[in-house]
């Protein structure tokens, strides 16, 4: 208790001496040096969004399915029948950088309490990650210990990951990410805001003892570049216990639904100090906190550590007195912890008390909300350029043999199968699963409905590098058109949105074009922004990540009945390419994988087109016309219809609602499907470049190959009317044939495709 | 004697079962089936006439798995009601309870792959006269999800000739075609091993998961309805008998 708080203090912690004058100026003198910790937490760009604040203004986040917006610990989307669905994503990119396995363990912890937070079941979790190369042996520990850690958590909760994303780009290599994704169920009269009130009401802490693990994560870890002290950050990571967060799942859920607590909030970023001056703050009321009588793993703690402690597997409730012993029986029941660290005042101060000594006085709005707002001037960075890329024969010689380059791509780790990871986690638990990983959009019944949801993610940072603008406002759409391939309509985001340190002009400019990107295909997409994060500061040694602005998505059925996959399913149904014709090399995998390049200037999706594009994808497949539907990503047409005939015979690749499926009379015996696909006419389909392997493996958005039964095809074309599209090819036999013009480009037998797509494995040997 | 109009299940909840809402929801699929949970520090198996042992990670299993959940209260009155005769269906977390508990023969040790594995299996059907497969043809082959970090099941090999011997070995990992093979063992077992029950054929332990594979409409598929059914069928006979 002997430490001052002086100015030296404060910048040890993190603050800056604007921030530090701005405390004494509230404080009337120097604070006491718990006011000072909390403050250096609170005010940490990690927990008060300073720099991004005045920039998310820009996004939708209302319409009227949306019972709640930012602002809480997540949203809400209501998808009929009285249920809504709760959702959120969250970066844990530094802790897991120091320590793969916990920092993705706890990462997914912290989104899942999130979740149940509001009084919603969690039902799905999904991890957007991306790593530096697999060639480097750093890059697989970390990428071995993240999947690891995603995988001990969440079956260990029975929270089924039914998908996300894996991503591998150089800039990614001293700053990984790891963004995790989770959703619930509630019934829309059941949701249950983080607001303190009630004047004498406990303040009852539940779950794990506090420990010195995570002290200072917030601010030390998350809201600081990486440089060579890396590995002493070590003890700022937490550690996770997933058992107690089952039982404090089954606890506060049985505490919501039983009305038996005013109100929730979760214990993450800065502890205890963050629930409560927020839930302080949000009622405002104040809150009396007894630091002296919060459980302790270690007896020696100083107040200050108690009160920023990060660690795991813990919750803040409001009690009433009268319902105290009924709280205290639960608990009991599920050997939690239950401990009444204070009460609710009127004095709108969060003020923390030590053995009956007062060691901090804040006025918890002017710590929870009036922390500093800065705006840096944004710079546009030197490597944009405004042209695309001269595809020339000289800088882009054409491979000789193109089914070798669509081998190369499907075996390239950003393509390639991740079935090696997803694998790893249950992704059927809770007996909802419709649609395992691998497909475009995972997705899930609504039990006693027939309503269904389904999720998303998305994001090519790439992409997002060359023009962060064009870049964000894909990424929201591809999002969106993998929800349409699977016949889900989106209604709402969630974002994480991982950028370099924003206190450089560049890295502010790329956070304001990407905004800008989300927000006008957000508002073209009629998808609100409900809820999301902001982490900057993925740097090391200066060097900034791509900035990757993840977009989470949410889908809803009237009937998930109508849902199809991207498999081929009978020889003979017809293949039709919906949307646009020729590919861009700019920032394509093509582009990085054959030329070991990344540049140029990536196409601008045309909103209005990729509206109609879905609506209409969307009608098809509610309409039963559609046996499968696929997005032409990553590797252009060639790699989609690649993996539409290598998803035709994997085992456990695909649902088998359809019992006439061929995996399904086989049991998925591995009985392939190709396909004979005619590119059409050269001069329509290879752009400006006029070469074949751009029509085969150039990107663009708005792009979407789904097959059909021949005798649907004059139904589909009716509901097609005068969108873009055009019949490119049947599904045949065992081997993949494309042609142009009628010339042949290449056959390559589908078993060897799928050899090439599974070979991750191998990398990681 | 006319047959009863229902049987009665209970559902074991340890704490760090996450399959058991999975259990009970599948047996409530079931028309004839009435399913009770059973908490952990309980004794009163609530006129259960037969248990079932859910999937998870009963009191994390941060020891040995199974190895806590042996010693709770409930188990006590599950080990006297299979003693007694009464039919104990253990899946995954619940099999590892009943090796640990010694009503099943072996030990479930980590997968060969050291790493949680999540996938469709075939399982062929090598003891269709159980309790627990009646249901099933011989030799048939059920398509069922496996989710676990130990799953490989091992046995001395006096106890696994004796366990053959008896019929015991009921349910076998094997291709779509039936046939047992190396890509076909999802963590290593011995034999192929997915499933066993004890010499007089109540107790049956299984690592895949039947709960989640109840329903046509779910990636899950039906495959796992008739173990439950199996279960069902012996339940509606022993009552007609009695």
């Amino acid at each position: 208790m002997s430490q001052r708080a002086t100015f030296e203090a404060a910048v040890t912690l993190g603050l800056t001496a604007d921030e530090y004058a701005r405390i004494c100026e509230i404080q009337g003198g120097e604070p006491t040096y718990v006011e000072l910790a909390i403050y250096s937490l609170m005010w940490s760009e990690h927990c008060s969004y300073k720099h991004s604040r005045p920039i998310l203004g820009r996004f939708p986040t209302s319409g009227p399915r949306i019972l709640q917006g930012p602002g809480e610990n997540a949203g809400i989307i209501d998808v009929g029948d009285g249920w809504a669905v709760a959702m959120k994503v969250e970066s844990h990119n530094h802790p897991s950088a120091v320590e793969p396995f916990q920092g993705a363990a706890t990462g997914v912890g912290g989104i899942v309490r999130d979740i149940f937070t509001m009084g919603a079941r969690p039902c799905v979790s999904m991890d957007s990650l991306r790593f530096g190369e697999l060639t480097e042996p750093r890059q697989r520990f970390l990428l071995d210990g993240v999947v690891g850690g995603i995988a001990h958590y969440g079956n260990c909760l029975g929270i089924p990951t039914v998908g996300g994303e894996i991503y591998f780009e150089p800039s990614y290599e001293g700053n990984c990410l790891v963004n995790a994704m989770a959703a619930g169920m509630i019934r829309t009269d059941g949701i249950v805001r983080a607001i303190a009130s009630g004047v004498g009401n406990h303040v009852v802490l539940i779950g794990s003892k506090t420990g010195r693990d995570g002290i200072g994560g917030a601010s030390v870890l998350a809201s600081q570049e990486f440089d060579e002290t890396l590995e002493e950050k070590r003890p700022s990571v937490q550690v996770g216990d997933p058992f107690t967060e089952k039982k404090l799942i089954e606890a506060c859920l049985e505490l919501i639904h039983r009305k038996l607590v005013v109100s929730m909030q979760d214990l993450g970023a800065a502890g205890l100090t963050s629930s409560s001056s927020e839930m302080a703050s949000k009622g405002t009321v104040g809150l009396d906190i007894h630091a002296d009588r919060v459980p302790l793993r270690e007896a020696d703690m100083e107040p200050w550590e108690i009160m920023i402690s990060e660690s795991q597997e813990r919750m803040l409730a409001i009690v009433t007195e009268e319902q105290l012993a009924d709280v205290r029986e639960v608990c009991e029941r599920w050997d939690l912890d239950c401990s009444v660290i204070g009460q609710v005042t009127d004095t709108k101060m969060l003020r923390i008390h030590w053995h009956g000594e007062r060691v901090a006085n804040i006025p918890a709005r002017r710590l929870a909300d009036e922390s500093p707002v800065i705006r840096t001037p944004s710079v546009k960075p030197d490597y944009i350029v405004d042209e695309p890329v001269a595809v020339s024969d000289a800088a882009y010689p054409q491979p000789t043999d193109l089914g070798a380059a669509l081998a190369l791509l499907l075996a390239a780790p950003n393509i390639a199968s991740k079935r090696w990871a997803w694998e790893q986690y249950d992704y059927i638990v809770q007996a909802n699963t419709v649609q395992i990983p691998g497909s475009d959009a995972a997705v899930l019944r609504i039990k006693d409905s027939p309503r269904g949801i389904a999720f998303s993610n998305d994001c090519n940072g790439r992409h997002c590098y060359l023009d962060p603008y064009r870049g964000a406002k894909a990424a929201v759409a591809e999002a969106a058109r993998n929800l349409a391939c699977a016949g889900a309509l989106p209604v709402a985001v969630t974002d994480c949105l991982n950028f370099g340190n924003p206190e450089k002009g560049e890295i502010y400019w790329q956070f304001e074009q990407a905004v800008e990107g989300i927000a006008e295909a957000c508002e073209a997409l009629d998808t609100p922004v409900v809820s999301g994060n902001v982490s900057f500061y993925n740097e090391s040694f200066g060097q900034a990540i791509y900035p990757t602005p993840m977009i989470g998505m949410l889908g809803v059925y009237d009937d998930v009945g109508v849902h199809i996959d991207d498999a081929f399913k009978d020889e003979g149904d017809v293949i039709v390419l919906l949307g646009a014709e020729a590919g861009w090399m700019d920032g394509s995998e093509y582009q990085k994988v054959a030329y070991g390049k990344v540049e140029g200037r990536v196409p601008d999706v045309d909103l209005r087109l990729e509206v109609e594009l879905q609506g209409k994808l969307r009608a098809a497949i509610e309409a039963r016309l559609l046996k499968s539907a696929h997005d032409c990503a990553e590797g252009g047409l060639a790699v989609a219809l690649a993996e539409g005939a290598i998803a035709s015979g994997v085992t456990g690749g695909t649902a088998f609602a359809d019992p006439d499926t061929p995996q399904a009379r086989e049991g998925g015996a591995g009985r392939w499907l190709g396909a004979e696909v005619d590119l059409g006419s050269a001069s329509i389909v290879t752009g400006a470049a006029g070469r074949p392997d751009l029509a085969l493996f150039g990107e663009a958005p708005t792009r979407v190959i789904v097959t059909v039964a021949p005798e649907l095809l004059g139904p589909l074309e009716a509901v097609l009317g005068d969108l873009p599209h055009r019949v490119v090819g049947r599904v045949t036999g065992a081997d993949l044939r494309c042609t142009m013009d009628g010339e042949e480009l290449f056959t390559v037998p589908v078993s060897e495709l799928h050899s090439a797509y599974e070979s991750l494995p191998q990398r990681l040997a | 004697m006319t047959a009863p109009s229902t049987v009665r299940f209970g559902v074991v909840v340890f704490p760090g079962s996450n399959c058991d809402a999975d259990a009970h929801h599948a047996l409530s699929t079931f028309p004839d089936v009435d399913v009770d949970y059973l908490w952990h520090k309980d004794t009163d198996l609530k006129g259960a006439e037969a248990i079932v042992l859910p999937g998870g990670f009963s009191y994390g299993d941060y020891l040995r798995c199974g190895a806590i959940a042996r010693f709770s209260p409930i188990m006590q009155s599950v080990i006297e009601f299979a003693e007694a005769g009464g039919l104990v269906l253990g899946i995954c977390n619940g099999f590892q309870i009943l090796t640990e508990a010694g009503l099943l023969p072996g030990a479930l040790l980590r997968n060969t792959g050291l790493k949680f594995v999540c996938r469709y299996v075939n399982l062929r059907v090598d003891n269709a006269e159980t309790a627990f497969t009646g249901a099933c043809d011989a030799d048939e082959v059920l398509r069922i999800v496996v989710k676990h970090n130990e799953g490989n099941y091992t046995a001395d090999p006096a106890t696994l000739a004796r366990m053959k011997a008896n019929g015991q070995i009921v349910l076998r990992y094997v291709t779509a075609a039936g046939e047992q093979g190396d890509s076909a063992n999802p963590n290593g077992a011995v034999d192929d091993i997915a499933g066993v029950c004890n010499q007089r054929g109540n107790v049956f332990g299984m690592m895949p998961h039947p709960e989640n594979s109840v329903e046509a409409a779910l990636a899950g598929g039906a495959g796992g309805r008739r173990i439950f059914q199996s279960m069902v069928d012996t339940l509606m006979a022993r009552e007609v008998a009695r």
